[in-house]
């Protein structure tokens, strides 16, 4: 009797200090995740800005900064940009870190050096964007080192910055030299982590390389595709640094670089809170549904082949 | 390994560390000696030196707020190593760039907790740009020069009467001062405009630019011999939006185009279409190397500043060297008039409401923006042109001064004639975010991104995202 309620009162103190240490997450993300986010949400519905330096509101009303952004603003056409160019540089960098990982891990290649390759690819993503923008815009300016090189080749100069598709290539590529290094390494762990006994029966098999990586490798990574998808996602839609620092903030020209959270930035600077605050919502949404819609298809359990067998042996 | 594993830790969390005091030390400080409290522990190295600067925790702070650093420089040669600074005095420049409105916004959050910060870190005076002034001066932040600060009528009689009338509010009370007035010229290659019209002399150049329309003929004639007239897009921008018939925004907040800035836009169209700019961007790359040894570009609109300040830079082949004519095109550009009558920048001094020094406010606004012999000695050193009017007229009629980068010409009479002429009746507080978007947005209608009507849309959603409260024309 005795060491049974012993027993008992110990078990729940040791419950009592997980929470404890829970606790200083919780507080965190309350204080300075959860608040901000529920007061983004309420300012949504104020007309709340600056003109000059008198506060104008905060007034209610209602859900007119949703309609304003919906219907009033050019948020769809910055929305494609951004995926545009999200798009842009994922798949090439998708499709390199996946041959890098494959290259890297291969039993077949045992490539030397591997360690000093992980390091160099990684090396873009250490400096800070803003850094790395700016040294794309001086090197592809009109009278930059490129320019000056196609010149000297007999090339016509080409102002990347001044036509859509050279803002957009040059925002794209920065993002895939910046990211192609940790995808590879994140995929290269993912490849890593597959049993080599499986590998080796597919091969025993007579599978080739190409049938082996196609029914093997990529449905035994499938959880890390999904990790890197959905992160690159929601990097990508927040996009900001890169295309902000290259264009001045203009998202030049015609606005076709200009991404949502530049768009959300502009609000900001001129302290327009609920403007920025119905965006900020309605990025959310976005964000939160993409994810969502990613996550359940690719982590779907049971295939849906299954299904169609089950109908057919119902009849 | 586990070791070295340790060491390269360390060295991480050192670099870590280490950025973050770059950054706190990089962002808008600059100046103070004091700012140990947020300084890390790792270096001990400065900490001796602390007590002996103990007694200066007495000292009071000048807290001074710019875009740049034009007035430090100034402030520093003529007020503080004139010895004229209170030794009890310490400087606190905070100088935030204006690119994007940054300034602005750093600006008007100080100012909005003025009231809940220590004297020490009240703005004491602050610098005002002609494109934002009336945005400061319309409002109870920026303090009466005459009845707050204490100058009399008389110390700024001696000013040029526009430097006063863009800080003046709507009750006509003047609300900041400068020390420059900053009329626009043309400032053109003498060589090549011996080649283009046959002659370099001021006065033949003139004639043959005196009018837009002449100005295009020999934007031709330049064009046929392999000259461009202008850099690009932007040059002539400040002459032609100076010259609106009226302000960007009318009583009911509705935005107006005026007809000036539609012809600058129809002339830069034409102009790039014919091929007779380089497409550059104020401010750009190309824009800048355009004023260097080796361009081929005719000139300039350029006001006081810019002559002094960016084209003299720009004319360098080594920036090192001694300026002085052999170096770069040093001596190779000479100023007109022009065709048409401007003014570009400038900068003005106003005292913050709030300040705890302003009798010092006071001191600087008299020596530096009245004071004749500081200001002609401002002059003398940096060709620059400053803001009184009877020390100007003096020099513009000295023979023996000439400035030897403009060819040995005497620029500041050609000021002094262009600074009679400024009208300064369209100003408006939203003047900067209209001209700095109307540039941009425009830049893709020259480079035949868009079309007219999507360049001037791009421009009114790129004003109202900054100014919620204004509108479209219907």
């Amino acid at each position: 009797m005795n060491t049974n309620t012993k027993n008992n009162r110990k078990s729940v103190s040791y419950k009592k200090w997980g929470y404890v240490f829970l606790l200083p997450f919780f507080i965190a993300y309350i204080i300075f995740s959860l608040i901000p986010l529920l007061s983004t949400f309420y300012y949504s519905f104020f007309e709340n800005y600056m003109s000059g330096l008198t506060q104008i509101g905060p007034n209610f009303v209602g859900m007119n900064n949703y309609k304003e952004i919906v219907f009033g603003s050019d948020l769809p056409k910055y929305a494609f940009n951004t995926i545009f160019m999200w798009l842009l540089g994922f798949i090439p960098q998708l499709t390199i870190a996946m041959i890098l990982a494959i290259w890297f891990t291969s039993l077949k290649i045992k490539l030397r050096w591997t360690g000093f390759f992980k390091t160099v690819i990684y090396m873009p993503n250490l400096i800070m964007a803003a850094a790395f923008a700016m040294l794309f815009w001086a090197v592809f300016s009109d009278i930059g080192p490129v320019n000056n090189m196609l010149a000297a080749l007999g090339f016509k100069p080409i102002s990347f910055l001044q036509n859509i598709a050279g803002t957009r290539g040059l925002v794209a590529l920065m993002n895939f030299l910046m990211w192609f290094g940790n995808t590879t390494i994140i995929l290269m762990a993912g490849i890593m982590g597959i049993d080599n006994s499986i590998l080796e029966a597919a091969q025993i098999d007579g599978a080739s390389t190409w049938r082996t990586f196609w029914d093997v490798t990529i449905p035994s990574i499938k959880p890390i595709l999904v990790y890197v998808l959905i992160t690159s996602l929601i990097g990508g839609i927040q996009m900001f640094d890169v295309p902000q620092i290259l264009t001045n903030g203009s998202g030049s020209p015609n606005r076709t670089a200009m991404t949502m959270i530049m768009f959300l930035n502009k609000h900001l600077f001129s302290k327009n809170f609920g403007l920025a605050g119905a965006l900020s919502v309605i990025l959310f949404i976005i964000t939160a549904i993409l994810s969502l819609i990613i996550y359940s298809n690719l982590t779907e359990r049971e295939p849906k082949v299954k299904q169609l067998s089950v109908k057919g042996g119902s009849k | 390994m586990k070791k070295a594993r340790s060491i390269i830790a360390l060295l991480l969390v050192l670099v870590m560390a280490l950025s973050l005091v770059g950054c706190a030390t990089d962002t808008p400080e600059a100046e103070t000696p004091e700012e140990p409290a947020e300084e890390p522990a790792e270096e001990p190295a400065e900490e001796p030196e602390e007590p002996a600067e103990e007694p200066a925790a007495e000292k009071r702070i000048l807290n001074i707020w710019g875009w740049n650093e034009e007035f430090k420089d100034r402030f520093e040669a003529y007020y503080v190593d004139a010895g004229l600074l209170p030794d009890d005095v310490d400087v606190k420049f905070t100088i935030v760039p204006s690119t994007d409105n940054a300034y602005q916004n750093a600006l008007d959050q100080a100012l909005l907790d003025q009231e809940n910060v220590s004297d020490d870190e009240k703005i004491d005076m602050f610098l005002l740009e002609a494109d934002y002034a009336l945005k400061y001066v319309d409002s109870e932040y920026t303090l009466d020069v005459i009845n707050d600060v204490g100058l009399t009528e008389e110390d700024l009689a001696v000013q040029y009467k526009y430097t006063q009338e863009i800080v003046t509010d709507s009750n006509g009370v003047i609300k900041g001062t400068s020390w420059q007035a900053t009329p626009g010229l043309f400032a053109y290659r003498r060589s090549i405009a011996e080649d283009v019209l046959g002659s370099d002399d001021p006065e033949v150049v003139q004639e043959a630019l005196s009018t837009w329309d002449k100005f295009y003929e020999v934007a031709e004639q330049a064009d046929a011999k392999g000259y461009k007239m202008l850099s690009g897009y932007d040059d002539a921008y400040r002459v032609f939006s100076n010259n609106m018939s009226g302000p960007w925004v009318d009583e009911n907040k509705v935005i107006n185009v005026d007809d000036s800035i539609l012809a600058w836009i129809e002339q830069t169209k034409d102009f790039t279409d014919k091929g007779y700019t380089n497409k550059s961007r104020l401010w750009d790359d190309q824009w800048q190397s355009d004023q260097g040894p080796g361009a081929k570009v005719f000139g300039f609109f350029y006001s006081t500043w810019g002559i002094n300040f960016t084209l003299l830079d720009n004319s360098l082949e080594d920036l090192e060297a001694e300026k002085a004519v052999g170096n770069g095109i040093y001596g190779d550009y000479g100023v007109v008039y022009g065709p048409q009558n401007y003014y570009w920048g400038g900068s003005w001094i106003a005292a913050a409401k709030g300040s705890d020094d302003l009798d010092l406010v006071k001191d600087i606004m008299l020596v530096l923006t009245t004071d004749k012999d500081t200001m002609l000695q401002i002059t003398k050193d940096t060709q620059d042109f400053t803001n009184h009017e009877q020390a100007m007229t003096e020099l513009a009629a000295d023979d023996s001064y000439a400035s030897d980068f403009l060819g040995g010409q005497n620029h500041i009479k050609l000021f002094v004639e262009s600074a009679k002429g400024i009208d300064m009746s369209n100003i408006s507080p939203y003047d900067q975010g209209m001209n700095e978007h109307i540039q941009t947005a425009f830049a893709d209608y020259f480079n035949g991104n868009v079309d007219f009507d999507t360049a001037l849309d791009n421009f009114y959603k790129a004003v109202i995202e900054i100014y919620p409260e204004l509108k479209r024309p219907e």
